[in-house]
């Protein structure tokens, strides 16, 4: 019999500790089956941080550095700036990425260091059992917001995309989400575009993934992929903010 | 033996400059040395100075508190290193800037107006030049052909014409005595 | 050449292949020099966005095999404490200098020691050594590069060159090895990318797992003691039959040392302990250069930090008194000297 589904071979053998209807391993799923149609697995080195993701190491089939929480673009710009042949993508979520390593992620994206970035938004810190994160909606209750996201005391959710755009050094910034399956397929073409501006030395890539965190929501994994679609992407729509490629190709 | 000099006035009077001169001098005639400026807010157009130590042995502390030479090139600067050189040492002042009189028996004073001398001469900013010329010959601390190697070693290609300008300074200084 | 010149170019030809920094007085000299020669030499120089980032920059290049280097001074390695934690936990090697100057806090620009408790103790958090050299001339600054280098290699941990800004700022003479064309294979643990061809390699300092972060730990711990066993270093300077001995380090050494040679012109039995290395402290050394002492005299420009390793080392059995200036006041020879003689009486 044919086989029409099977793990990608970026991806490693293992089980991962992700809870049930975790947006994560679709988003790793689609990292790797990039990874393997453009056969450069060999010469990838990725980035996790501190959070959930933290434990891709042992899921991504690449070279792996762990980095400090928030640091991933900064070490990621070392590893690239002295191998400029290989291919870096760093994978955070939102609190590494937007609260912590909110100077990291701004530089390396105003340096245009030509790297990828795949940024996990679920609205949590999942690790540490859910608290508030940069990302969280107004009024969505967290155990660090326990009567809902007061933005007078707590302020609003940041907008990556939207904020990444405006640097210059930023070759691509697309917000994508993994709630539904035409989505999915949208988020693995981005993801394709990320790593090949990469290749084609364009500058920085970022891909805001919307994700889901069943548990740390109270939710159930399919109600989640509610939640996705109907609180998040109406605050965080989804789409192209910026595309050099495609801006000087439409100006040519 | 040891010589330990402080040179100290304005930012932009080359301080710094003549100390780095000093320094390269004592490498060429094969001595020891060092050179330490003091740095920060003073860089930044206050005062300035540095240290120079030139000597037979291997040096100890670069940071001179009592030294053989001072050449102080404003006000300020004489009147902070004054008192710390040391008896029988040999002291150097632009008098046309520093107004202040002498307060010292016990050393070798000197005071020629290099400022004026300078302008006069078309050679503005070349004041520090003429006090380590003139200090040179009070000193007797390294000759002529040491001080043009050391400046030609101090001084990059691109801007080899301020070493002549540098050197006939120089020599000015030394010839006023 | 300046300290921090020398420092730069030292690294460069040991095969350092990138600098990453972030300006702070008084060691910016180092990073400019970088700035000019670096991209010359085929390596990459980048002015970091903070200390944070530029040691994170380090950590990443480390992390595939090549040498790397940062430098700051005081309140700059503070906010560099948690990269290095991390890299020592990773098993990462790199080059990381010091260029002290007066704190806490903003402190001062002038020099100072005030950091020997971070450096040898507490670098970050968690059970770990950075080794620590402490050079006293410009000469040695570029002894200590090279020397650095291939202690980070050898030993796979960061090393720590602590200086001061009276090191970084001042010139003197100084002759530099030739560069090295040879550097240490690394791909039996770098990420570089496996090329289809091994196990993909995982740079990592996260264990979960509690009895194997210990086993790890203790591994580490094993290797340390090799060091302490193998790497101390020290200069003893006219201590036999030294009934005093100054113990100081780096610049203070310098003042140190005139203050000694003139206490011994003077007859006074003085002799000059000088630690080469701060972590492994030279204990061995000590109780050679103390073995006719009465006394010791730390002298630091600090309120007094590395005089607790003396103490230890020589297991308190000699008393140990302290002089010391701090906040950027450097001592002088003829303060020590004084120092000297109050404790020793004058001439015997």
């Amino acid at each position: 019999m044919a086989v029409v589904f099977d793990r990608p071979n970026s991806l490693e053998d293992v089980s991962t500790h992700f809870c049930p209807g975790c947006g994560h391993g679709i988003v790793h799923r689609l990292v790797c089956e990039v990874l393997d149609e453009m056969g450069v697995i060999g010469d990838t080195i990725a980035v996790v941080p501190v959070g959930c993701s933290v434990m891709s190491y042992n899921y991504f089939g690449c070279d792996v550095i762990q980095a400090p929480h928030g640091r991933a673009p900064a070490v990621a710009t070392g590893a690239k700036r002295v191998n400029p042949d290989k291919v870096v993508f760093t994978y955070q979520g939102d609190g590494d990425l937007a609260a912590i390593g909110t100077a990291e992620t701004v530089h390396s994206g105003t340096r245009g260091e030509n790297i990828v970035i795949i940024f996990i938004n679920n609205t949590t810190y999942g690790m540490t059992g859910g608290q508030m994160a940069p990302t969280t909606l107004p009024g969505q209750v967290t155990q660090t917001t326990p009567f809902g996201r007061n933005t007078d005391t707590a302020g609003f959710p940041i907008r990556i995309c939207e904020m990444m755009s405006t640097l210059s050094g930023v070759a691509l910034a697309q917000r994508v989400a993994i709630d539904s399956v035409p989505h999915i397929r949208e988020a693995k073409k981005a993801i394709r575009k990320a790593f090949d501006n990469q290749v084609n030395k364009r500058g920085l890539s970022i891909v805001e993934v919307l994700s889901t965190c069943p548990t740390n929501w109270g939710l159930s994994p399919t109600a989640s992929m509610d939640f996705v679609r109907d609180k998040m992407i109406p605050y965080y729509p989804l789409g192209v903010y910026k595309d050099k490629t495609a801006d000087e190709e439409a100006a040519k | 033996m040891t010589t330990e000099i402080i040179l100290a006035g304005f930012g932009g009077q080359g301080i710094l400059f003549t100390g780095k001169v000093l320094a390269y001098c004592g490498l060429m005639a094969g001595k020891e040395l060092s050179w330490l400026p003091s740095y920060g807010p003073e860089m930044r157009g206050g005062t300035a100075n540095c240290s120079v130590c030139i000597s037979d042995e291997p040096i100890g502390s670069p940071l001179v508190a009592n030294p053989d030479i001072l050449i102080a090139m404003n006000g300020p600067s004489y009147n902070k290193f004054i008192g710390t050189v040391k008896p029988g040492g040999l002291v150097l002042v632009d008098s046309s800037i520093v107004d202040e009189a002498c307060t010292r028996d016990d050393i070798t004073y000197v005071a020629i107006p290099a400022t004026d001398m300078a302008s006069e001469s078309g050679m503005n900013g070349s004041a520090n030049m003429i006090l380590m010329g003139r200090m040179l010959v009070e000193s007797g601390l390294f000759d002529m052909d040491v001080v043009k190697k050391a400046m030609e070693k101090c001084i990059p290609p691109k801007r080899a014409n301020l070493i002549e300008v540098n050197m006939k300074a120089v020599q000015m200084g030394a010839a006023s005595k | 050449m300046k300290g921090n010149e020398a420092l730069a170019e030292a690294a460069i030809r040991c095969g350092c292949k990138c600098f990453f920094g972030y300006p702070i007085t008084p060691q910016t000299e180092l990073s400019a020099y970088m700035a000019k020669r670096m991209e010359k030499s085929g390596g990459v120089f980048l002015q970091a966005e903070s200390e944070i980032a530029a040691i994170n920059m380090v950590l990443g290049a480390a992390s595939t095999g090549v040498r790397a280097m940062t430098s700051s001074s005081s309140p700059g390695v503070s906010l560099k404490a948690e990269g290095i934690s991390y890299m020592a936990g990773s098993d990462l090697p790199a080059v990381i200098i010091n260029v002290q100057r007066g704190g806490p806090g903003l402190g001062s620009i002038q020099p100072a020691q005030s950091d020997y408790f971070q450096a040898t103790k507490a670098m970050g958090h968690g059970d770990f050594h950075v080794m620590v050299l402490a050079p006293c001339s410009v000469q040695e600054m570029v002894d200590a590069v090279t020397l650095a280098f291939d202690k980070a290699d050898q030993y796979r941990m960061p090393v720590m060159i602590l200086a001061d800004g009276l090191l970084g700022q001042m010139m003197e003479p100084v002759t530099f090895p030739e560069a090295k064309t040879e550097l240490p294979d690394k791909s039996d643990w770098a990420a570089c990318g496996h090329k289809n061809g091994r196990k993909h390699h995982i740079i990592n300092s996260l264990f979960l797992d509690a009895p194997l972060l210990e086993a790890k730990v203790k591994e580490r711990y094993e290797r340390y003691k090799q060091i302490e066993e193998n790497e101390t270093d020290a200069e003893l300077y006219m201590c036999d039959g030294a009934e005093i001995v100054v113990a100081a380090y780096g610049a203070t050494a310098r003042v140190a040392k005139s203050a000694v040679t003139k206490a011994r012109a003077e007859g006074i039995k003085a002799g000059l302990f000088r630690p080469k290395t701060l972590w492994p402290f030279p204990v061995k050394e000590i109780n050679q250069a103390c073995k006719d002492a009465k006394c010791i005299l730390d002298v630091e420009m600090s309120m007094g930090q590395m005089i607790y390793d003396v103490k230890l080392a020589t297991e308190c059995r000699i008393p140990v008194e302290f002089y010391g200036r701090t906040g950027g006041v450097i001592p002088t020879p003829a303060e020590v000297y004084d120092e000297i003689k109050k404790l020793t009486g004058g001439a015997q």
